[in-house]
């Protein structure tokens, strides 16, 4: 009857945040105990610079207060090391004969500082920098002491030099390698840094290596000698020379270990009963010692914990950024380069900034950059993507805000912001709240932020922004770094995944979907269910159920809900050309039913606003108009000019073109929604430059654009193909949007697709290969074949009790 | 307690009259009220406002037990009304008794 008992050895992030995992996912499936070795709750280890350099308190790092471990019922053993794993028992035991049996044990015991093997390094007075007593520890000492050495010239030691400068020593910092931090920067950037920290009055001794600690009479430390004979005075000495993976404690139980706890892609040790997340970790032969991959790990190692058994972990990319105030720098991937490899490079030493890119086969591998990281996030993000660069390529090195993004995050800058400066223009939220709900949430994902703050959780254009703030608040390498992305909470599946499988398995129904690929929760949820109900009725016209409970709720009710929750009515009207008579109808039904606004479209139609729910069947049949699919993941219209038929320019019948278009595509339901222009000339007055499929006359032909875009982001189409006949203007265009149907994710927009797939491919399957062009156009007339407009089946009796509210008789 | 209010169950549908994983509103002089059918046919009724901007809640996506509102995706639970975290807030919720196929309501 009782629940399964699961102990965590190690009260720190990466364990902590298994069990908040866990917890999200099986809030009463164990009965939870966590040892501890430190005599605090489970704090943020990243922040122990800027604690010791006095910018924060210990109080400001903590991220589980003792309250939260006792309203989730956790047994919380602090101060209490465990010295023995007992696996045939079942039992921990910790040094103070505390002990507890398990049924699932989670080992996260971190790591240890690498003590160089040198004389006198048990001197009074060598320390280490690992967690908040050592902390602690220099902050006292930098009160009496005057001459510390820092060994070690990576992430930590800069940063505990740092620290201990502005707590008014003098510090020199001894490393081994001939420049700073050689494992996160290359050779230029790394003398940057150098010059920069000079600058702050730290003294560097490189490519030195310490033979031996020299004490005094006391047996405190007095200085440090070198192998080259020379000595450095010194009454504080730091090893910062490195972690090592803390398995002391899992190799007397038994467990494999090669340079960490071995695991699989499961996090599970050799032992099936006992997981290991975290520093101490050695997975697929690397062990992390960054958040990133530490949180990547605990979620994973959660679900299994939790029986649900899907996530694995195949590693993670990593970024780093040093936590000195006042120094950018940022590096990630492969920044070295090869043989194999390519090399853009900016270097502007008197102006402090450096910047290196390194390009693999047409994909960035690799960042290194100094003075100015505020493209840091979006490199990193181009290198976990992998995308093909294509034209991206000459203007890389300028940055975002050079490829013509008009977006938000175009002219700002996360590091430039005020507090009260506006980063999500949808939700209206400041900078300020951002990094306040990050710091005092402890926040370290892009999604975490969203949910918090609303911020990037609309129209999405502000999240490089958003992904800025958080790289600069928490500081280092904090982002989960998926390389394919879940499809949505439900799922570790992403979008591809399940698209091959309702393809290749012949899945015809949502509850066919969930139970072949193991969905975690009963019916999904608000984000898969509509993706999940279009990938079944694309993939599988005619024979799929389309279900209206998975369809948002305009296209369940064919019309657009308002704020007031009231409909909008935008009836067809092909080209946007209309009739007296249509016109004649439309006022008509303005006046019967009171509508409140009557407005025209961007999209040369117009729109009824603020028509009750219980009214839109009888507006239907008084409009006796067919849906304009304004309120759809659908085609919504063909916007055109007047073409040749009036126009004293035009070339081509623009008008008839539209509206052919338009009729061809009647009732198409898509990824995302399609908008297509005609113009009769290159003077595009129907904006066909910004549509997602954009056809301009020419005097011999037809020119086809593709994936413009007039939204969230102004993006341009894309020259696909010059066609000669009307007939090919159809057909290329229904092959364009049939494999955007095909293969998009939901909710990709056109520019979207392209932008993964190339244009090269886009222009193999539509323009080079006629035989496939015309197969993915017949698979789309076949789609669409006999598919009723949705008002007239409404108008029909289709679904009636959806528009009919239920009256009570009092 | 319990004689006094157990008079003032109002018979407002039957259990098919709401679509599995949907809603029906019932319209109220008071503010209308949603009706939500889980796969279960379990049967819960909330004030038909979200407690975010005053959407509609019966226009939303029903999952589990939680109905997304239409208009900014906030996450109400069916059984209490409460927002789901981080978002905070709660809706008014109505006591439902499901007696064969005749779903019952108390509204006050």
């Amino acid at each position: 009857m009782n629940a399964p008992r699961l102990v965590v050895i190690g009260n720190g992030m990466a364990g902590i945040r298994t069990i908040e995992e866990l917890l999200a996912l099986a809030p009463n499936q164990y009965e939870i105990t966590v040892f501890g070795a430190e005599p605090h709750p489970n704090y943020n280890r990243i922040l122990l610079s800027p604690v010791l350099a006095g910018e924060q308190t210990f109080k400001d790092i903590v991220l589980n207060p003792l309250e939260w471990y006792e309203q989730n019922g956790i047994t919380l053993h602090l101060g209490k090391t465990i010295s023995r794993i007992d696996r045939k028992r079942r039992i921990v035991m910790a040094e103070d004969g505390t002990e507890a049996p398990y049924d699932r044990l989670l080992i996260a015991t971190g790591s240890q500082p690498f003590i160089l093997p040198v004389p006198g390094a048990k001197l009074k007075g060598v320390i280490t920098y690992r967690d908040i007593g050592d902390t602690q520890a220099m902050i006292d000492a930098a009160q009496v002491k005057r001459h510390a050495i820092v060994i070690g010239g990576g992430l930590l030691g800069l940063e505990a030099a740092n620290g201990l400068k502005q707590r008014g020593m003098e510090v020199t910092v001894v490393h081994l390698a001939p420049t700073l931090l050689e494992r996160q920067l290359d050779a230029s950037a790394g003398r940057l840094l150098q010059r920069s920290l000079e600058a702050r009055g730290l003294r560097f001794l490189l490519s030195k290596a310490t033979t031996e600690i020299i004490g005094n009479d006391a047996g405190e430390v007095a200085g440090v000698r070198f192998k080259d004979g020379e000595e450095a005075e010194a009454d504080l000495v730091v090893m910062a020379a490195g972690i090592r993976p803390n398995t002391t404690l899992a190799e007397s139980a038994g467990l494999h270990c090669d340079r960490g706890i071995v695991v699989n892609d499961t996090l599970q040790t050799y032992d099936p009963r006992i997981y290991a997340v975290g520093e101490c970790v050695s997975h697929r032969g690397v062990a992390y010692g960054l958040v990133a991959p530490l949180f990547e790990q605990a979620k994973v190692c959660a679900n299994h914990l939790a029986l649900m058994g899907i996530g694995t972990y195949k590693g993670s990319v990593l970024s780093t950024k040093l936590k000195v105030t006042g120094i950018d720098l940022f590096s990630a991937g492969d920044f070295i380069g090869g043989e194999h490899t390519e090399q853009i490079v900016l270097s502007d030493p008197a102006s402090g900034v450096y910047k290196k890119l390194v390009i693999e086969d047409d994909r960035l591998v690799g960042a290194c950059l100094y003075g100015d990281t505020a493209d840091g996030a979006w490199y990193f993000k181009l290198l976990r993507e992998g995308r093909r660069l294509g034209e991206l390529r000459d203007r890389l090195m300028f940055g975002e805000s050079s490829i013509g993004d008009s977006g938000v995050q175009g002219h700002n800058r996360a590091a430039s912001l005020a507090d009260s400066d506006e980063v999500c223009g949808c939700n209206g939220v400041c900078k300020g709240t951002i990094v306040k709900a990050i710091s005092e949430k402890g926040l370290f994902t892009l999604d975490e932020v969203k949910k918090h703050t609303k911020a990037a959780s609309s129209c999405g254009s502000c999240s490089g922004l958003v992904e800025q703030i958080l790289m600069s608040t928490v500081g280092t390498s904090f982002q989960e770094t998926p390389k394919t992305k879940a499809l949505c909470g439900c799922t570790e599946r992403t979008h591809d995944e399940v698209r091959k499988a309702v393809r290749e398995h012949k899945l015809l129904t949502h509850r066919a979907v969930y139970e072949f690929l193991e969905w975690r929760t009963p019916n999904g949820c608000a984000t898969c269910r509509p993706a999940i109900n279009y990938y079944l009725v694309a993939t599988w016209p005619h024979e799929a159920a389309d279900d209206p409970q998975s369809r948002f709720v305009n296209e369940r009710v064919h019309a657009n809900i308002q704020k007031d929750n009231t409909f909008s009515v935008v009836p067809q009207m092909k080209g946007g050309v209309t009739t007296p008579d249509e016109l004649r109808r439309i006022a008509d039904v303005a006046d019967k039913y009171n509508i409140p606004m009557v407005k025209v479209t961007g999209g040369q139609r117009i729109d009824l606003l603020g028509v009750k729910k219980e009214d839109l069947v009888s507006v239907w049949q008084d409009l006796g108009m067919k849906s304009g699919h304004a309120y759809g993941k659908s085609i919504r219209t063909v916007k055109t000019c007047v073409g040749s038929e009036f126009c004293r320019f035009g070339t081509q019948n623009s008008t008839q073109m539209g509206i052919d278009l338009e009729t061809m595509l009647a009732n198409m339901w898509s990824p995302h929604k399609v908008k297509l222009a005609v113009s009769g000339c290159p003077r595009n007055c129907a904006e066909a430059g910004i549509k997602d499929v954009g056809v301009i006359a020419v005097d011999s032909g037809w020119e086809l654009y593709v994936g413009g875009n007039g939204g969230i982001k102004t993006e341009v189409a894309q020259f696909l193909a010059k066609v000669k006949t009307a007939e090919e203007v159809k057909e290329y265009t229904a092959a364009f949007l049939q494999l955007y149907r095909e293969e998009a994710h939901y909710l990709d927009r056109t520019v979207h697709y392209i932008a993964r797939v190339g244009l090269d491919y886009v222009k193999r399957k539509v323009v080079e290969d006629a035989a496939n062009r015309h197969a993915l156009y017949e698979r789309l007339l076949y789609s669409l074949q006999g598919l009723p407009d949705p008002w007239q089946a409404r108008i029909d009796g289709q679904h009636q009790r959806e528009y009919i509210p239920i009256k009570v008789i009092a | 307690m319990d004689m006094t209010t157990s008079d003032t169950w109002t018979h407002v549908c039957s259990v098919s009259d709401i679509p599995r994983l949907g809603s029906r509103v019932v319209k109220r002089a008071d503010g209308d009220v949603a009706l939500f059918r889980t796969t279960d046919d379990e049967v819960f009724a909330l004030h038909d406002r979200c407690p975010h901007k005053g959407g509609a809640l019966s226009q939303g996506i029903v999952h589990g037990k939680t109905v997304t509102c239409p208009l900014h995706s906030w996450n109400i639970a069916l059984e209490t009304g409460d927002a789901c975290a981080p978002d905070e807030g709660c809706t008014l919720r109505f006591a439902v008794k499901v007696d064969g196929d005749a779903v019952l309501v108390r509204f006050t």
